[in-house]
């Protein structure tokens, strides 16, 4: 499954970067959300793929009985997701209140810093 | 001998207190040191004059062989005296001639960093070492020559001064290493015995090539001459030592320095006498042309430079003997003269020979000093100029091949004539004759100011006299050092009536007919303006145009201001870069199959998501894009609950539905999308975006297999439970075993909602007009 997920997430990256190199500014938001998934499907498809077998200890054991699923990539993802998150909210204000003040949503007319 | 070195630069911090709590006798304080570490130096002429060395070594950099150590044989002593001893007097003069500046203190910071590098340079036996002080002249002649920071030109010639030595110092670094590749050591002391190795090593060409040019940088050999006079910018006590006992010295120095192990090949013999013949007569001649007192004398200095290189480039033992003794010849007149041009300056208010003459009453002690350093410069006995002369033309006609002895006796006899004539027009004539009036009363100079001239001036005297209580202590143990045998030695003024006396004689007569017709060859030389403007200079200053202009180029290409541009420009070097390494490393194996096999249902999701993607790119309206950007987000979410990550799933639900929902309310107050680029562009950017997506499955497929070590997660497995007493790994490692990296995330959450509250709720108060 892992090289059809690598097709797939080269994809998803195509997209992502085809979205940001558009000139109107609110596809720039499409493109990072896009790109967040699909840098953390990266992570999470190179560390390996395994069925049902969480990271988690049953009760009463002290380490997992079977080979489980590695867990720290899972952990850099789950802090991505929500840091992608994070970013995405504060991009969004940005290109708000950006189209806010200077009237326009093509990125080739912001190229000075005074309206 | 680490302490005498570092002294200065200790020194140098406390200076500009020295200066504020001496005032106006913090010339002589700062003077002491000097003056101490002359009678330092001086305490070891009875050891190297027995013919012994003196190593010292500190650990600096032990893994690369980089030691802080250094060496004192005949020649480092010499030039160590030199620059210590003319040192004294140009602290004592500077502390009067600038007493008035404010930036007196700052003017001893960088003369004393000068004057400790310097000292450095010549003591250091480690090739590193050397360099590094090598640089550091660079940089603290940069500081002095631009003291004057408010004017342009002070600026301009400093910058050129750092450009050309610090370019040149480059080239030198890269000799050095290469040359201790090729005689197995960086300490100068053991490079020195294997001199044969070195010449026959396959590197010797490139190595003699690159030193050359840092020497001849340094020391402003044609076509580098140019930035000597220039650097005229500087006060003048910084000229006379800058150009007696340091700085240009330097160069020179590196030269007799390696003589013992680069010299004697047919390059060697061949190429630099022809530099140093071509710079003697380019420096003298220019010298003719000029009318301000400071410009002739840089200009003699580029000659005297000259000279010396063409000595060494001879490389007999005559001229060895020829080169030292000129060395310390010029030293003296030429650090004496310049200090007097500052005392006609001082007393007079301009340099302009054309305006100065007839001062000798006004300035009796200043035209003492003048004068004896002017005979010595003409090479008149019994000034030890007239020694230094007469050998300089024995080793020129003792060259090894006849074609070269006639074409260097030529040249030092022109090159001697002139300096007749440029000796008189420096020394005599501000004092004797008629001149106009000049800006200031004329007036002697303050004992501060004429003690230096004059003493350096007088040891011409002395030790033309006398020329053994110089020789046998000081300048035949250098002669040696240079040529790499002891030479055993007995200076003498008179060489007996013989055709090199005869030349002497000659030269005399003509440098006296030169001095009458100076007016002559000055307005003939002037006509030749537009053809000297032409020069290396003009050279200089288009390259450092077309730099200029290079640069902005490139930051006009590269940092056009367009969003687009840059993105384009990163992908498209990192597709080439990293998918070239790809193409040319051919051990990288990309892992097309795997193990975990693909079920139905999986590569439903996977299509699904990539079909979603695609659907919000090329959706026209925002609504349908958000929907499509959903099912992508969702069917991530999916992948995670299908291979063993409940956490991830959770999260990316819960922070999907969150961006939908943040879309869906913001978007309503953004503008619709619409179709800004024509399809053209559209095409180069899908082709831009698809190559990188490509770049990145590939990197995916190489990166699965690259797994070289046991991956540290399976000690987190083990630990989770038995250490931080938590079932589920994942949230295990979160909160316990990088606990500091979820800190930081919080942190950059919290930032991001003050940001977005800040983007959302403060507006700046409505200015005019808005």
């Amino acid at each position: 499954m892992e090289p059809f997920l690598a097709v797939v997430v080269g994809g998803l990256f195509a997209a992502g970067l085809y979205m940001i190199l558009r000139r109107s500014i609110v596809k720039l938001l499409i493109g990072l959300v896009l790109l967040s998934n699909a840098a953390n499907l990266v992570i999470f498809v190179t560390a390996g793929l395994h069925r049902g077998v969480p990271p988690l200890v049953p009760e009463g054991a002290s380490a997992p009985l079977h080979t489980v699923a590695d867990p720290l990539p899972q952990a850099l993802v789950l802090t991505a997701i929500v840091i992608s998150f994070g970013v995405l909210a504060f991009a969004m204000a940005l290109v708000h209140r950006t189209h806010a003040m200077v009237k326009t949503d093509d990125i080739n007319d912001l190229t000075s810093t005074d309206s | 001998m680490l302490i005498a070195v570092l002294s200065g630069f200790v020194l140098a911090v406390a200076a500009p207190w020295v200066r504020q709590y001496t005032g106006r006798y913090s010339g002589w304080v700062i003077g002491l040191l000097p003056a101490g570490l002359t009678a330092y130096f001086a305490s070891h002429i009875p050891l190297i004059a027995a013919g012994e060395t003196l190593r010292v070594v500190h650990p600096w950099v032990p893994g690369l062989d980089i030691q802080l150590s250094f060496y004192m044989d005949g020649l480092s002593l010499l030039f160590a005296l030199l620059i210590s001893g003319i040192g004294t007097f140009i602290f004592i003069y500077a502390g009067s001639y600038m007493n008035k500046r404010p930036d007196l203190g700052r003017f001893y910071v960088y003369l004393l960093m000068f004057m400790a590098s310097m000292l450095g340079l010549v003591l250091a036996d480690n090739l590193i070492a050397l360099f590094v002080f090598w640089e550091l002249t660079s940089v603290s002649s940069y500081l002095l020559i631009g003291i004057d920071h408010k004017s342009e030109t002070a600026r301009k010639s400093a910058l050129q001064a750092l450009l050309v030595t610090a370019g040149g110092g480059l080239a030198l670094l890269a000799g050095f290493i290469l040359l201790a590749a090729a005689g197995g050591s960086f300490e100068i002391s053991e490079l020195l015995s294997r001199g044969d190795v070195v010449r026959e090593h396959g590197l010797y060409l490139g190595i003699l090539i690159l030193v050359l040019i840092g020497c001849f940088t340094k020391s402003a050999q044609v076509p580098f001459h140019f930035w000597l006079p220039s650097a005229m910018a500087a006060p003048t006590p910084v000229s006379a030592y800058l150009h007696s006992a340091t700085m240009v010295k330097a160069g020179v120095f590196l030269l007799a320095r390696l003589f013992p192990v680069l010299s004697g090949t047919l390059v060697w013999s061949v190429v630099v006498p022809l530099f140093g013949a071509a710079t003697m007569l380019t420096g003298i001649i220019l010298a003719m042309r000029q009318t301000d007192l400071k410009l002739i004398l840089a200009y003699t200095t580029v000659a005297a430079l000259g000279t010396l290189t063409l000595m060494l480039g001879i490389g007999t033992e005559l001229a060895v003997k020829a080169a030292i003794v000129f060395l310390v010849v010029h030293s003296l007149y030429k650090g004496a003269l310049f200090l007097v041009a500052g005392s006609v300056d001082h007393g007079t208010g301009t340099r302009d020979i054309t305006v100065l003459g007839g001062h000798a009453k006004a300035l009796p002690i200043t035209f003492a000093a003048a004068a004896l350093a002017g005979l010595s410069m003409a090479g008149i006995p019994p000034l030890l100029g007239f020694l230094g002369k007469e050998m300089l033309y024995e080793a020129a006609a003792h060259a090894d091949w006849l074609f070269y002895a006639v074409l260097f006796t030529l040249a030092v006899v022109i090159s001697g004539m002139l300096h007749v004539a440029v000796a008189a027009i420096v020394s005599l004539r501000p004092f004797i004759g008629q001149g106009q009036d000049t800006p200031v009363t004329p007036h002697e100079a303050p004992f501060a100011m004429w003690l230096g001239p004059l003493t350096l001036a007088s040891l011409g005297l002395v030790f033309g006299l006398l020329p053994a209580m110089a020789g046998d202590a000081l300048l035949v143990p250098a002669m040696g050092a240079v040529y790499g045998v002891p030479i055993d030695y007995q200076l003498t003024l008179w060489h007996g009536f013989n055709w090199i006396l005869m030349l002497s004689l000659l030269t005399l007569l003509a440098g006296v007919f030169v001095y009458r017709s100076r007016e002559r060859i000055r307005a003939r030389l002037t006509d030749a303006d537009p053809w000297i403007n032409r020069g290396p200079e003009y050279g200089y200053f288009r390259a450092l145009d077309f730099l200029n202009w290079g640069a902005q180029w490139q930051t006009r290409f590269f940092q056009n201001g367009y969003l687009g541009n840059y993105l384009r420009i990163l992908i498209a070097s990192t597709v080439v870069l990293v998918g070239g390494t790809f193409l040319l490393k051919d051990n990288l194996s990309l892992a097309w199959q795997s193990g975990s096999g693909m079920r139905f249902y999986e590569v439903v999701v996977a299509v699904l998501m990539l079909a979603a993607a695609i659907l919000a790119v090329e959706r026209p309206s925002r609504l349908s894009s958000i929907a499509a950007l959903g099912i992508t987000g969702y069917s991530v979410a999916l992948i995670y609950v299908l291979f063993s990550a409940p956490d991830l799933a959770l999260t990316q639900i819960l922070v999907e539905t969150l961006t939908v929902l943040l879309f869906v309310l913001i978007f309503y107050r953004l503008p619709r999308f619409q179709t800004l680029s024509p399809p053209s562009a559209r095409r180069r950017d899908a082709l831009f975006a698809v190559s990188m997506g490509g770049l990145v499955t590939v990197l995916m497929l190489a990166a699965m297999d690259a797994r070289i070590a046991v991956p540290i997660s399976e000690y987190h497995i083990a630990a989770s439970e038995p250490l931080a007493f938590g079932r589920n790994i994942v949230n295990v490692i979160l909160v316990d075993f990088r606990a500091l990296d979820t800190l930081g995330e919080i942190v950059v959450l919290v930032l991001a909602a003050v940001g977005v509250y800040a983007l959302m709720k403060l507006y700046p108060p409505k200015s005019e007009g808005q």
